[in-house]
């Protein structure tokens, strides 16, 4: 606090400064308002009957005895609802020839895995839900379960969606040409078969909505634990035949989402469909059993996948094969095809070589939907490439640092593109790792590492770069048909006392957006951070915008809110120019005032501006008209995306007698470009980390043949507790993009992207002394123990 | 199902009289008769935190307590313990180093700390992360959470005039 002035020290200069989020406090008193949190008048509550069935037709259902049971007020099933609710089908027009099945919130016939829902009943409490739900009975005629993704493309396997013709949902490829040839005649080839598991997002609260039909007004208002409110917006109004303007998405305080509340489930759709047939407001909140069940798992991909290197070390191709298994259906509205398009196009990017060849199967079978959760395709797609990296290491007697030194992208090579074809703009990736080699004082550690391997201790050391997906434009979903927004929208406004309130479309779950979108106002309208109001979250009071999703609210939203300020700040100090008879190109508005702008000295303050124009016009010169509101939006051009990049390493220590890892310790470099405050920029790569740790050691989704979860509560699913992660060191390079003003680009994912890459080569590295290796995530001890033949 | 008990419990320092049914946790009452939603549930079984409560003075589960069974017994909860300022100290704390995103684990957090930070001494991070065994946090990845407790226990043992500021983050 007492360094020399900077640019920080001027009024109002907050972009770039660690300021808490003003709105945590209440959340800290234990005010905050979650979905789970909100009762409406007269409001029930509905529990569903699911499916024991990973694969069955619906016989028959008999729900007798159970709409006689105390507080049940409505038992829907498929067809009752299909009267209400048009079908979705989650395809998008740029995956050529993906295809998947129509969606209803209950099924007519068939279940397609197990826990679906079948029968929706609703009652004045949930536990009165529940009791009659246990009275539902339904019978089934049990089909043979697909599981295996080999099995799933076997020909004369069982076909889930026999209309489909087969179990393939996408077949993708890209081929630059001669990639047998150069492996052929490579110096060095290395090769891997990857197996990550299915792994889920585990929010503390779970889904939650509460819906609430007016049929009076033909109007819905969905109080709903979504990232994307204005998606909703839209899906309810299409689905449900209500204008889109009588279709209110509200979402307050969001206990976590990180991608896995912005999907469409068929439960959320189901409440929506029971409130319009019982004119009343429905909650439903899932239970962790249902959580785990229903909410869209992530990753479950194979990937065989080679690297061609020349004598010198350089890389000079990849190869690879990526089976991704989805679910029985594709996600909607943003499919499950992204996981793995990313997957295949990411492999390698951070690296020079342009000879590429790959191939992605996206396979359907009968467990629950996997589609977008934080870092979309990027762990699996790093985990390979770094892994890769570092066999490629070893067999080049190459050591890690040294390798990819020779092989990224310099930093001054840009503009480039990859041969999947993502465009850069503009990366950092030597200047990260050597701030990372510093950082984490490289040569020490591995000569620690020498050292205690003589005592038989084994640590490793993995390092993993990385580039990252952020601000994306229509290309994303746009173009392939899907109603999700790229661009967004403020309005912002000066009261009449003075203060300011931005509604603006980008949302709030806790990773400090209206914080972000607070300092940025406060420095480009000149007025104190305290007196400006952010409002996000209600399509109701916000225009209408993409919200938060890959990486896009600091950078698009953030922009946004940036030129929506300008635009005000010209209209404040053009009417300030007339009331004190002054040039505006003269004036400043500076801490809430109206000063001079070469001496600063204040001139009106602009609480007064706004009295005089909303009290007062009557003495404002003829012909003035005071605007003190103003809209923006803004939708991203130039480049597709704004990649970032960065590079993390991990050190831990592996007991090779019981196959237990110890993370000692974690480092991020990382290049989001401008950072607006560190302090929240630093907290989304810790908890990003802590997140992808969870996928490479403890958390997956178990099944059994019969696609039967086995593991399904929070005591059988492992997540990352305090005691198991480590402290997480972060350093930034910053390059912003030059796409937009504010050069912000995306942070939230990063740390998820390439921590479980880091991680596999740590653990590798620790027990090379074996001549063992692994690659399978996540990497639990008996997994490890196989891989040093101990079992 | 139809026939409820009598309870009587202290809340917050508030004498408190309610039929309940024999099946209501105390996590159900606290948040629905009561309207005590600060308490949040995340699992219902015992493993996830963000339920917990004081009861008697100890920190339990109240997702795994009937309400019936806390009837004679003083609950204090997040909210009580924020009125009478009990936690002000790691409330602040929690929101100077950003210890917190979502929120929603957070009462359980504050409670988990504030039963820590009642016992005598400094803790170790290991120790405070051992505290924290109990306390899921899908959000922060703990370390922030960690950084939040230590200094509100550095500063509670330093003699006053000497406390320390929240530990300097980023740039
Ligand atoms: S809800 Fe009580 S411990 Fe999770
Ligand atoms: S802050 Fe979201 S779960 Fe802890």
């Amino acid at each position: 606090m007492s360094d020399a002035l900077t640019s920080l020290d001027r009024p109002n200069s907050y972009i770039g400064r660690s300021v808490p989020r003003p709105n945590a406090k209440r959340l800290l008193a234990g005010r905050g308002r979650y979905i789970t949190d909100i009762v409406l008048p007269r409001m029930l509550h509905v529990a569903f009957v699911r499916s024991p069935h990973a694969h069955a037709r619906i016989v028959g259902i008999d729900a007798e005895d159970a709409r006689k049971m105390p507080g049940v007020r409505l038992i829907a099933t498929g067809a009752d609802l299909a009267k209400v609710c048009k079908p979705w089908v989650g395809t998008l027009d740029h995956f050529k020839g993906m295809k998947s099945t129509p969606q209803l919130p209950l099924p007519l016939d068939k279940v397609v895995y197990a826990g679906q829902a079948v029968v929706a009943v609703v009652a004045d409490t949930r536990a009165l839900a529940e009791d009659a739900a246990e009275a539902v009975l339904v019978e089934y005629e049990e089909l043979p379960a697909v599981i295996d993704i080999d099995a799933a493309r076997t020909p004369g396997t069982p076909v889930i969606s026999p209309e489909l013709g087969d179990n393939i949902c996408f077949h993708g490829k890209i081929d630059t040409g001669d990639i047998d040839t150069i492996f052929a005649g490579a110096a060095h080839v290395v090769e891997e078969e990857f197996h990550f598991g299915r792994h889920t997002a585990v929010t503390m609260e779970p889904r939650a909505i509460v819906a609430d039909f007016d049929p009076n007004e033909m109007r819905l208002t969905a109080h709903h634990a979504t990232q994307t409110p204005y998606q909703f917006q839209d899906i309810y109004a299409r689905h449900f035949g209500i204008p889109e303007a009588n279709v209110r998405v509200v979402a307050p305080d969001i206990g976590g989402s990180f991608g896995m509340k912005l999907h469409v489930y068929h439960e959320d759709m189901a409440t929506v469909g029971l409130s319009m047939l019982l004119g009343r407001p429905v909650k439903y909140v899932a239970d962790r059993i249902e959580s785990f069940v229903t909410d869209i798992h992530a990753r479950d991909h194979r990937v065989r996948a080679r690297m061609a290197l020349d004598s010198e070390g350089t890389i000079i191709a990849m190869d690879v094969d990526d089976v991704t298994a989805v679910g029985p259906f594709s996600a909607y509205p943003r499919t499950s095809v992204v996981e793995g398009n990313q997957v295949f196009r990411l492999i390698g990017t951070p690296y020079r070589f342009q000879n590429y060849r790959a191939d992605l199967q996206v396979v359907f079978q009968n467990k629950v939907q996997m589609s977008q959760y934080r870092a979309v395709g990027h762990p699996i797609a790093f985990a390979v490439t770094e892994r890769l990296v570092d066999m490629a290491a070893a067999r080049t007697g190459l050591d890690p640092v040294e390798i990819r030194s020779r092989n990224l992208i310099p930093d001054d090579a840009y503009p480039c593109a990859a041969p999947t074809g993502y465009k850069f703009e503009s990366l950092s990736h030597h200047a990260c790792l050597a701030r990372l080699r510093e950082l984490m004082d490289y040569d020490r550690l591995r000569a620690e590492q020498a050292e205690l391997r003589r005592r038989n201790i084994y640590r490793g050391i993995g390092i993993a770069s990385f580039v990252e997906i952020s601000n994306p434009g229509p290309a994303f979903y746009g173009v392939g048909g899907a109603r999700i927004s790229s661009q967004d929208g403020a309005v912002i406004t000066i009261t009449p006392s003075g203060d300011v309130r931005c509604a603006i479309s980008v949302t709030e779950l806790g990773q400090g957006t209206e914080t972000i979108v607070g300092q940025i106002v406060g420095e480009h309208l000149g007025v104190d951070r305290e007196r400006i109001k952010v409002i996000t979250g209600d399509t109701e009071n916000t225009p209408h915008g993409g919200a938060v999703w890959a990486c896009r609210g600091a950078g698009i939203g953030g922009e946004t809110a940036l030129r929506a300020a300008r635009k005000l700040k010209e209209n404040v100090i053009s009417l300030a120019g007339s009331i004190l008879q002054e040039q505006p190109d003269r004036l400043d508005v500076r801490a809430g005032w109206i000063v001079d702008a070469a001496s600063g000295r204040q001139r009106i303050e602009l609480a007064e501006i706004a009295r005089i124009a909303y009290f007062r016009s009557d003495t404002l010169p003829p012909g003035t008209q005071a605007q003190l509101t103003v809209a923006q939006h803004f939708a991203p051009q130039g480049f597709p995306f704004a990649f970032t990049n960065g590079i993390q390493a991990s050190h831990v220590e592996v007991d090779v007698e019981t196959g237990f890892v110890k993370i000692l310790k974690h480092w991020v470099v990382e290049d989001c470009g401008r950072v607006i405050n560190p302090l929240l920029v630093d907290e989304q790569m810790r908890g990003g980390v802590v997140q992808g740790l969870g996928a490479a050691f403890f958390e997956e989704c178990v099944y059994d043949d019969n696609g039967q979860l086995t593991n399904g509560s929070l005591a059988d699913y492992l997540v990352p507790m305090a005691g198991e992660m480590p402290d997480i060191e972060i350093a930034h390079v910053e390059t912003p993009t030059l796409d937009t003003e504010l050069g912000a680009k995306g942070c939230g994912e990063a740390g998820t992207a390439a921590s479980p890459a880091a991680a596999l080569n740590a653990v590798n590295d620790a027990i090379a002394p074996f001549a063992a290796s692994i690659a399978q995530l996540p990497m639990t001890p008996s997994r490890i123990l196989k891989a040093l033949g101990r079992i | 199902m139809s026939n409820s008990i009598n309870i009587n419990v202290t809340v917050n320092g508030e004498a408190v009289s309610r039929n309940v049914a024999p099946r209501e946790t105390l996590a159900d009452f606290l948040r629905g008769s009561l309207e005590l939603t600060g308490t949040h549930m995340g699992c219902e079984m015992g493993v996830c935190g963000a339920c917990l409560v004081l009861l008697d003075g100890r920190v339990v589960h109240s997702c795994l307590m009937f309400a019936a069974q806390a009837s004679g017994s003083e609950v204090e909860t997040i909210e009580g313990l924020t009125e009478r300022a009990a936690i002000a100290d790691i409330q602040e704390a929690f929101h100077q180093r950003n210890a917190l995103q979502c929120g929603f684990c957070t009462p359980g957090m504050l409670m988990t700390a504030h039963a820590l930070l009642s016992q005598p001494g400094v803790p170790t991070r290991d120790e405070i992360r051992d505290a924290l065994s109990g306390n899921y946090c899908r959000c922060t990845g703990y370390e922030s959470i960690v950084d939040a407790i230590e200094t509100v226990a550095r500063n509670r043992a330093a003699p006053a005039g000497s406390k320390n500021v929240v530990a300097e983050v980023g740039a």
